[in-house]
């Protein structure tokens, strides 16, 4: 068998596929809670209660409505959005004259009562999701076998993740936002309805935290815990990369879940820990962020 | 930058420079407090008081941070379960006696919060929120995969043993005695540094950063030392809870605790002296009553944090501080 480094090749490119398959969510959550923070000025606590809830109404479309992943795929984000654009409407929108600290607050609260309703509902053992029929079986390609759903998702994350980039930076919707989050008051004053804007803003970052869950679904099991297990390195991974950069948080997702695979392979004991300690080299060499700009 | 604006219900506390009768209430609510925890044990269940003590003096710490420092620690958990491991380990495996065992702890948590500290002030606002969290997080994973702690299982049956090697503290009122003492002792230490020079300097920092540096503070110093203290306080809290449980576990590192902290500092009153003892009796005994419902506690504790962000934000004793017009 060959090997690279006194691990098998298969073993490594098994690992590195892993990385970048949790670097794609990595990607797609902390490019939603930058866009969420850029405009809206708050951390999201709930975006992996979202991404749960997102990976949830998959399952549900299926079990009890008989509807696919395809349809699940656009359902879902659909739901996921509409749900955070009321959250925003009826509760975050108090918040904004306020410290930044208590929309952080609110949105834990928010992220234990959806994420406790689940657990309720559906217990913590989690529940299956098969991949869809399309996308089953792979390819055996001469290093390593690749399966298909996996190729999928890592296509899929980075189409959404290059569409969103484009839109924001080449599109005349794209350049209200990002005028909006220099200068929300002079936008406004441009005759540009601003609360709309955070309000879309909000349902649009939250939405991807959705796509993100019917993504998980076939990967992981659908359970109540797995947005809490991924927030906080999702965290991590926006402190690395600083918030400042659409492309640079999604960059940073990819680079960090690579990373990680390849700790699983040399130094599992640290798999877990290896996106915190990385973050606290980042602190202490560039303490804005890779990406980010000083405060 | 907002980023370190106060927080609202702070300014409650610290709208005007407290007189001679601010100090004079206080000293009666002190004496009052003294005498609840002497009477409380003929009334109430002396582990549950133990319990209300250990998170009321978590809170007060957490409280320091947050309410007088206006750095939002979402990581506090990991002073507190890293100091309870190390007094359960210290006091079942070294057989050093409670005392020891508990400043065993409680030293283990003012480094690591000298460490986790000095890391964290290098971001404000909600960076520095985040950093906290996924630095306890860490500690959380090295909880669960260290050896000495015992991973899933915890550290069990972690023997009380005799304070100073002479008192035996195994019955639980005697017990309670040290524990109100430690809570008591506490208490003090955190009145007086808000009250001292240091602690108006933190003020300053809180309300208006960009002021304070521009007087010469250097704030960063300033907030380390805060930093520290925090975390030794609740290192403390921490220490001494494992010896009243006998256990240490992987829930006093998880974030769901630090989660708690937060809600109870809130529920009472971010930035009053006394409001963080109010919110732990507040959800201790809410978790108290709920344990029969399982996981909706966490659903009650959600919302709770909700309606107090949305309509409390003074807490319970600010809400006092408010109607007697006195910083409680």
């Amino acid at each position: 068998m060959t090997t690279i480094f006194g691990v098998p090749t298969q073993a490594l490119f098994g690992q590195l596929l892993l990385g970048l398959i949790n670097g794609s969510f990595y990607a797609i959550l902390s490019l939603g809670l930058a866009i969420i923070f850029g405009l809206l000025n708050i951390i999201n606590f709930a975006h992996g209660a979202l991404y749960m809830m997102g990976a949830f109404v998959a399952w549900m479309l299926l079990t009890y409505l008989g509807l696919g992943y395809w349809w699940a795929l656009g359902l879902a984000p659909l739901v996921v959005g509409l749900f955070g654009i009321l959250l925003e409407r009826f509760l975050i929108a108090r918040l904004y004259k306020l410290d930044h600290l208590y929309g952080l607050l609110l949105t834990f609260g928010l992220a234990l009562i959806i994420q406790g309703l689940f657990r309720n509902q559906y217990g913590v053992s989690g529940l299956p999701y098969a991949i869809p029929a399309e996308l089953s079986g792979g390819q055996r390609l001469p290093f390593m076998f690749l399966p298909n759903y996996r190729a999928w998702v890592v296509v899929a994350s980075l189409t959404v993740c290059l569409a969103t980039w484009l839109v924001i930076e080449k599109t005349k919707l794209g350049a209200y936002l990002r005028a909006a989050t220099e200068n929300p008051t002079l936008v406004q004053a441009f005759g540009v309805n601003v609360p709309l804007f955070l309000t879309l803003t909000y349902g649009f970052g939250v939405a991807l935290a959705g796509f993100a869950g019917v993504l998980a679904a076939p990967i992981y099991s659908v359970n109540p815990n797995m947005g809490a297990d991924i927030i906080i390195v999702v965290f991590a991974v926006v402190v690395i990369g600083g918030m400042g950069s659409i492309l640079g948080s999604v960059i940073t997702g990819f680079a960090l879940g690579l990373v990680e695979g390849l700790t699983k392979v040399f130094y599992p004991e640290a798999s877990a820990t290896v996106i915190f300690v990385i973050m606290v080299l980042v602190l202490l060499v560039k303490p804005a962020g890779l990406f980010g700009r000083t405060a | 930058m907002a980023d370190t604006a106060a927080l609202d219900a702070a300014p409650i506390a610290a709208s005007r420079p407290e007189g001679r009768d601010d100090k004079a209430l206080h000293r009666k609510v002190f004496a009052g407090l003294a005498i609840a925890l002497a009477l409380a044990p003929l009334v109430l269940y002396p582990v549950f008081l133990m319990k209300v003590l250990c998170f009321a003096l978590f809170a007060l710490a957490f409280n320091l941070l947050l309410g007088y420092g206006g750095l939002l620690s979402f990581g506090h958990a990991a002073y507190f379960g890293m100091a309870s491991y190390v007094s359960a380990y210290a006091a079942k495996h070294w057989g050093l006696t409670p005392e020891l065992a508990i400043l065993s702890g409680t030293a283990t948590a003012a480094l690591l919060g000298l460490v986790f500290g000095a890391l964290a002030i290098r971001r404000q606002g909600i960076y520095f929120s985040m950093i906290t969290l996924a630095l306890a997080q860490m500690v959380f994973f090295f909880s669960l995969q260290a050896k000495f702690t015992g991973g899933e299982d915890g550290i069990q049956a972690v023997p009380r043993g005799n304070l100073f090697g002479a008192i035996s503290i195994a019955d639980d009122r005697v017990l309670y005695g040290l524990v109100a003492v430690v809570f008591f002792g506490g208490m003090l230490l955190i009145y007086r540094i808000i009250h001292s020079p240091f602690g108006q300097v933190l003020k300053a920092i809180r309300d208006n950063e960009p002021r304070a540096v521009s007087l010469g503070y250097r704030v960063n110093q300033y907030k380390l030392a805060v930093f520290v203290l925090s975390a030794t306080l609740a290192g403390l809290a921490g220490a001494t809870k494992a010896l009243v449980f006998q256990l240490a576990s992987l829930t006093d590192v998880h974030w769901s605790m630090s989660g708690e902290v937060v809600l109870m500092t809130l529920v009472g009153g971010m930035g009053t002296v006394f409001g963080p003892i109010a919110g732990a009796l507040v959800i201790v005994t809410m978790e108290t009553y709920l344990a029969p419902f399982g996981a909706w506690v966490t659903v009650i504790q959600g919302a709770v944090f909700v309606l107090c962000v949305l309509l409390f934000r003074e807490g319970i004793v600010g809400l006092f501080a408010r109607i007697l017009k006195k910083p409680l």
